[in-house]
């Protein structure tokens, strides 16, 4: 009894700390691992650093110097004072002015402005008549954290300074009115906004990562050496992974853009098939993004990581979560360079204020140029050979 | 196949693979060294050599997959270097790992293939491969549900499918039961009978006699090329064959003995050879005498020939 024991302890003696030896050992060869992917080991460092820095200062939900229009229809010292005094709240920065309703109209409905001004005829005449005339803002309410904030300021700032610098009276008893006109939104709901934008942010998760795994899933699958000794091109391989994908994601965004109106009772103001074709192009501008991802990666993980690294900065800066012209310009031109920055304007544009294919010119060609870009690289990425 | 695509193109050179000099390394480490071999149409090459010999590497430069280093060569009359997608139409590569898509059926898999190549029926074709390679009643099983004797069947399907002229197999049985490897080489046969070049790697000596020649590689040189018999030929190594009991004190003693280069165990036999004859021979004197064992000289196996080459490969290129 006795010799057996110390036989089998001495045989197969449990080492003193096996645990904790055992899992040094494991976290040495964990740490090795990681620092030979060398791809893993810069997101893991530049992952945190970069986004708190760019989100850090980029998002802004009282966002200042928001483009305006303003439509004159006469030109007045009070006029121009009201102007003064807006801009000086800095919510305001005026880049048109503009003399006719249809301009006015234009410049709100293509997104080239979000707020417009406007002080009508007679407008200086009325207020000293004691008339008390209306001052039109209209407001893109689309966005209603853009434009609420804006326009929950605009009435006392501008009357304080109004009473200051003209001397009309004091606040209590002001010679005109604000009119503020949430236009799109009225009832500033946020769905309106919201479901529109959910429409390219999903697309934008999903089409990524279908098509980021696609060369990876090749090469760790062995098929690549298969597929490579075969007469296939580049460009060849890429549509052939791209095309079912515009099938799928066309599927989720008719899918997505049925539960908005069905459910959140959002309106589509403007033309289907509009919304229908632009949407379709995006989606095929994100699946090129992903399959240049996967020309890049060197495997799965990777491949998910980049596109999480892609879909972050989407969400934050293209104007889905935050208001875009609040951002300040260096996050703007990141922005430019996202595609659902231009594909919110665009579903936002079609869905809530009707707008057509002339109004969308400039985010059309931006989704077409960044899907080009992203075929040129992955095309030239793509590796011919197993070298 | 099907009218042969040897008779489509008549001035085909009557060399498939014609390669001077080439080199591939991987990471500073050369893996081909100055490599140069051809390969008659319509014969059966045998590609022997032990694991990391630069097999794969060299198979895989002749089908375009690697571009190598220095070197130059044709493959069917096709530059390595600049025709690779000439090549690439023209030869059926067979992977040492299956490569063809598990999440897919057997005819799913075919009729990819088929209309990668462009063939005008890809159904058709790739009805008429499941019959001609047995897997009718499995067409609509994955390839992944597949043992691996049908997944080897399927590969070469895939890679014949499209009429090629040249058939690289890299180590096609590996991990195959000997009834499916017998068959596998039948086919094999039945090919190159009508027409087409046969390239095949394999670690199995009765493969290595079946081919029409062969080429021993190791650590990226070829060392020996020709028929089976002028290799043994010119390996120039004399070997005793010894019957009887308890070979094990015999072997321990002959290893290592000035004269002696290799004893190795076949079965109830042992192979004693070495290069020099005479030596070979008082090597052994003492031993003949014992009754315990019978000596007979023999010619070397191709295997003491390949062992002896992989032997003195280690020497040159280790030591």
């Amino acid at each position: 009894m006795n010799a057996t024991d110390t036989m089998q302890t001495s045989e197969a003696r449990e080492p003193r700390f096996g645990f904790w030896r055992r899992s040094y050992a494991m976290l040495v060869k964990e740490f090795i691992q990681l620092r030979r992917d060398r791809v893993s080991f810069a997101m893991i460092i530049m992952l945190p650093v970069m986004q708190l820095t760019l989100f850090g200062y980029a998002i802004n939900t009282t966002p200042r110097n928001l483009p305006t229009a303003v439509l004159t229809q006469e030109d007045t010292d009070l006029g121009r004072s009201i102007l003064k005094a807006m801009e000086n709240t800095a919510y305001f920065h005026f880049v048109r002015e503009v003399h006719t309703v249809e301009e006015f109209d234009e410049l709100l409905q293509s997104g080239k402005v979000l707020f417009g001004v406007e002080i009508p005829r007679g407008f200086e005449r009325a207020v000293r008549r004691g008339d008390k005339p209306a001052l039109l803002v209209a407001a893109d309410a689309t966005d209603p954290v853009a434009a609420g904030s804006a326009l929950g300021a605009l009435g006392p700032l501008v009357q304080t300074a109004l009473a200051h610098d003209l001397h009309i009276g004091d606040p209590p008893d002001m010679p005109f009115e604000i009119r503020a006109h949430a236009r799109y939104n009225p009832a500033a709901d946020s769905r309106l906004n919201i479901v529109p934008g959910l429409v390219g942010t999903i697309l934008t998760m999903t089409m990524l990562i279908f098509t980021a795994l696609s060369v990876t899933r090749e090469i760790e699958r062995g098929t690549m050496e298969s597929l490579l000794s075969m007469p296939i091109k580049p460009v060849e391989v890429m549509f052939g992974k791209i095309i079912p994908y515009v099938l799928v994601g066309f599927i989720q965004a008719t899918l997505i853009i049925a539960i908005g109106i069905l459910l959140f009772g959002v309106p589509v103001l403007g033309s289907l098939t509009l919304l229908a074709l632009l949407t379709t192009l995006f989606i095929t501008t994100n699946l090129s993004i992903g399959y240049t991802f996967s020309t890049i990666v060197q495997n799965q993980l990777q491949a998910m990581q980049l596109s999480m690294m892609f879909f972050l900065p989407s969400i934050l800066l293209s104007g889905f979560m935050f208001p875009f012209a609040g951002m300040p310009v260096w996050a703007q031109y990141i922005g430019e360079g996202l595609p659902l920055t231009h594909f919110v304007r665009i579903v936002r544009a079609i869905m809530l204020k009707g707008a057509a294919m002339q109004n969308l010119q400039y985010d059309t060609i931006a989704l077409v140029a960044l899907m080009l870009f992203a075929m040129t690289v992955a095309v030239t990425r793509f590796r011919r050979t197993l070298d | 196949m099907n009218g042969g695509p040897t008779s489509t193109q008549p001035n085909a050179p009557s060399i498939a693979i014609d390669v001077k000099g080439l080199t591939k390394s991987f990471g500073g480490r050369e893996v081909v060294h100055d490599l140069s071999m051809q390969v008659k149409r319509g014969s059966i090459y045998g590609f022997l050599g032990p694991n990391g010999s630069g097999k794969t590497t060299t198979i895989r430069i002749l089908c375009g997959l690697l571009t190598p280093d220095s070197g130059e060569g044709t493959c069917l009359g096709y530059d390595i270097r600049r025709d690779a997608d000439k090549i690439k139409r023209r030869v059926g590569y067979m992977t040492q790992r299956f490569s063809l898509y598990q999440d897919l059926s057997v005819r799913e898999n075919l009729e990819f293939v088929a209309r990668l190549y462009g063939m005008p029926d890809a159904r058709g074709a790739a009805r008429d491969m499941i019959a001609r390679i047995g897997l009718k009643g499995r067409e609509e099983q994955l390839a992944a549900n597949l043992s691996g004797g049908w997944k080897q069947r399927l590969a070469l399907g895939a890679c014949t499918l499209p009429n090629p002229q040249l058939l690289l197999l890299d180590e096609p049985t590996a991990g195959v039961d000997p009834k499916a490897r017998r068959d596998f080489w039948n086919e094999i046969h039945a090919l190159a009978a009508e027409g087409l070049t046969v390239l095949v790697s394999t670690h199995y000596m009765d493969e290595a006699e079946r081919c029409h020649e062969i080429a021993y590689i190791a650590y990226g040189h070829l060392l020996a090329h020709g028929t089976v018999d002028e290799v043994i030929a010119a390996s120039a190594l004399s070997t005793w064959t010894v019957t009887g009991d308890d070979f094990n004190g015999l072997m321990a003693e002959l290893t290592g003995k000035p004269g002696v280069d290799m004893v190795a165990p076949f079965g109830t036999s042992l192979h004693v050879s070495g290069r020099d004859k005479a030596a070979l021979e008082a090597a052994i004197a003492p031993y003949r005498d014992n009754s315990k064992w019978h000596w007979q000289a023999s010619e070397p196996s191709l295997e003491d020939v390949f062992i002896d080459l992989m032997g003195r490969s280690t020497d040159n290129f280790q030591g």
